[in-house]
């Protein structure tokens, strides 16, 4: 069994056109595996029997005709997607008990190319975290462990942890993440795993619990680049009931790892090396640009002179949409009611209650940066910024092909640090809000281990709808970096 | 800009969030450190610049304006923590 938990997407799926195995067996050793790992807290609602029966339906299929391109992979969602008639609760109070009467665009498309859905993955309360300690259900684990102090519990990372976890720790093969300004990428490089935010209107966002909409984008988590590429290729898509997903064909993803990067100009912003930058990361960032070299791509200083202003733009701008968002949470139609004497006194109730503390700060600070007389110089400033930060990307982009970064300042940090300050918390995700102010496609893979034995990411940045070429790249590095550390019981 | 009480106060009003008179100096504090945090945008020159409120290029499309959904209140319900015949129920709004 331990043999099918380690195999790729891409691996499974053509043992599974062999018949080397089936769907069924598939899907039962991953439900053991679920089951062997509660103590990481990945998922919040575990669905085996519904995994069953898909993975039964899949076989016949299989055994009919012709197979979907994700058929009878068991994955895991991540549970900011609406799933119908199974609980969505984006891991706050105010939406436990939530059925979804609807499927979220994505997780649909999955469910059409034949995927087993093992159940919901844990994640920071609508989303809104960089540890997934605000989760209403309790923290995720990640499952790897420092060489120094092995009884440590540390973060995953977040929001999109417990799909991190789950990935990293083989109880499913791959997950659905989404990325508001790190979500997927961040705890992709805390757990020693790949994954990619795509462009901004690559992926439906429809069914998808809404954080900050002009940010918010899902993409694949998963173990090698490979299996990001194969199931963004099942997640993307134009969806007439979002507007801004785009209309455009989707590309064969893992077409483009064709593992040539000769004459590819990488570029290298300086402004991502700070004074105080760790020397592990940067150590891992050097031998990143020496493999790309080596493989025949030159790197190229590049200046992207506003990212030190990307991470206060950021939180100006996603309060700001969360608090319009999330103001549909009245205690009405759907989740949490705490009675009151009159309509407006439930309400307050109702979200005092439901929200935690993490999601009312950042309410509180959107409300304020909205409101008459702070408006423009708080928003609309924000989104001013928000423009040149845009264009240093789009200058890079005349000169080069793809940017290369560290993904986050640190490697994931134990469970009970980072907690006093917010704002300390926040600069976990520095490199990686710049990419999604400016709607860019960024990958995070696993590059080496700090000396402390835990997985250390690399950030590759494409232009816009150029996933292809971050595929191509990344999938040079993965090569390179042979990346075959594991966490501790896989 | 340092937040006081009064203010944190009118802003949860806004956001329909109770808050507990105690809460309010920490909430202050903290407000106000993230607000001090997210002013050095002051140092940007934005002159000219045009608000960027999307990445996506694109003109917002437009539908036909024909009903293409809906005709099962069940469903809309089912969620509801009150409902009944077929409406969702609410304290009493008007005296």
């Amino acid at each position: 069994m331990t043999t099918l938990l380690n195999l790729s997407l891409a691996e499974a799926r053509d043992a599974l056109a062999k018949g080397e195995f089936t769907a069924v067996e598939l899907t039962t050793a991953h439900i053991k595996a679920i089951e062997a790992r509660r103590d990481l807290n990945a998922f919040i609602v575990e669905t085996p029997d519904l995994a069953l029966d898909a993975a039964k339906a899949s076989d016949q299929r299989r055994k009919a005709g012709p197979a979907g391109a994700m058929d009878g992979l068991p994955i895991g969602i991540k549970d900011l997607f609406c799933t119908e008639g199974v609980q969505t609760t984006a891991a706050s109070h105010i939406l436990e008990g939530f059925k979804p009467p609807y499927e979220s665009t994505v997780s649909a498309r999955l469910k059409a190319a034949g995927a087993v859905s093992l159940g919901k993955l844990n994640l920071d309360e609508f989303a809104m975290g960089s540890s997934n300690k605000t989760s209403y259900f309790g923290a995720a684990i990640n499952p790897w462990k420092k060489a120094s102090d092995p009884a440590a519990r540390l973060v995953p990372g977040g929001s999109s942890g417990g799909s991190a976890a789950a990935v990293a720790a083989r109880m499913v093969m791959a997950a659905t993440g989404t990325d508001t300004g790190g979500s997927i990428r961040q705890p992709a490089a805390f757990c020693g795993i790949t994954g990619i935010k795509p462009t901004y209107g690559r992926c439906s966002r429809w069914g998808i619990v809404a954080f900050a909409s002009s940010l918010d984008q899902a993409g694949p988590m998963a173990r090698t680049v490979r299996d990001c590429a194969i199931m963004l290729g099942s997640m993307a898509g134009h969806d007439p009931k979002d507007s801004t997903s785009v209309n455009m064909a989707v590309p064969d993803f893992e077409k483009a790892l064709s593992g040539d990067i000769r004459g590819l100009k990488i570029g290298i912003p300086k402004e991502y090396r700070p004074v105080g930058l760790s020397e592990e990361v940067a150590k891992v960032w050097d031998q990143g640009i020496e493999w790309l070299k080596a493989a025949g791509a030159t790197p190229v200083e590049i200046t992207l002179p506003h990212t030190k202003y990307a991470l206060p733009t950021y939180y100006i701008i996603a309060p700001a949409e969360c608090s319009s968002n999330l103001a549909r949470y009245d205690g009405l139609r759907f989740g949490l009611r705490v009675p009151g004497k009159t309509l407006d006194e439930m309400y307050r109730k109702t979200r005092a209650a439901g929200f935690g503390s993490e999601v009312r700060r950042r309410i509180l600070i959107g409300t304020y940066v909205l409101s008459a007389g702070y408006y423009d110089a708080y928003y609309a400033k924000a989104q001013k910024v928000r423009r040149l930060i845009a264009e240093d990307f789009r200058k890079a982009f005349e000169t080069v092909d793809v940017i290369l970064t560290p993904t986050a300042p640190t490697p994931a940090f134990g469970l009970d640090e980072n907690t006093d300050d917010p704002v300390t918390m926040w600069l976990n995700d520095v490199f990686t809000i710049p990419t999604s102010l400016a709607g860019l496609p960024g990958l995070s893979l696993p590059a080496g281990l700090s000396a402390d034995g835990l997985p250390l990411g690399l950030q590759l940045i494409g232009r816009p709808f150029d996933e292809e070429t971050v595929f191509r790249v990344a999938g040079v590095m993965e090569s390179a970096a042979n990346f075959t550390a594991k966490p501790e019981g896989v | 800009m340092s937040l006081d009480k009064s203010t944190v106060r009118a802003i949860a009003d806004l956001a329909r969030i109770e808050v507990q008179d105690e809460e309010l100096d920490h909430l202050a504090g903290e407000l106000s450190n993230i607000l001090h945090f997210v002013e050095q945008l002051s140092e940007v020159n934005t002159d000219g610049v045009l608000p960027m409120s999307s990445v996506a290029d694109i003109t917002l499309p437009m539908r036909a304006d024909v009903i293409n959904d809906g005709g099962y209140p069940d469903k809309v319900l089912a969620n509801a923590p009150e409902a009944a015949e077929g409406f969702f129920t609410v304290p009493k709004v008007v005296e």
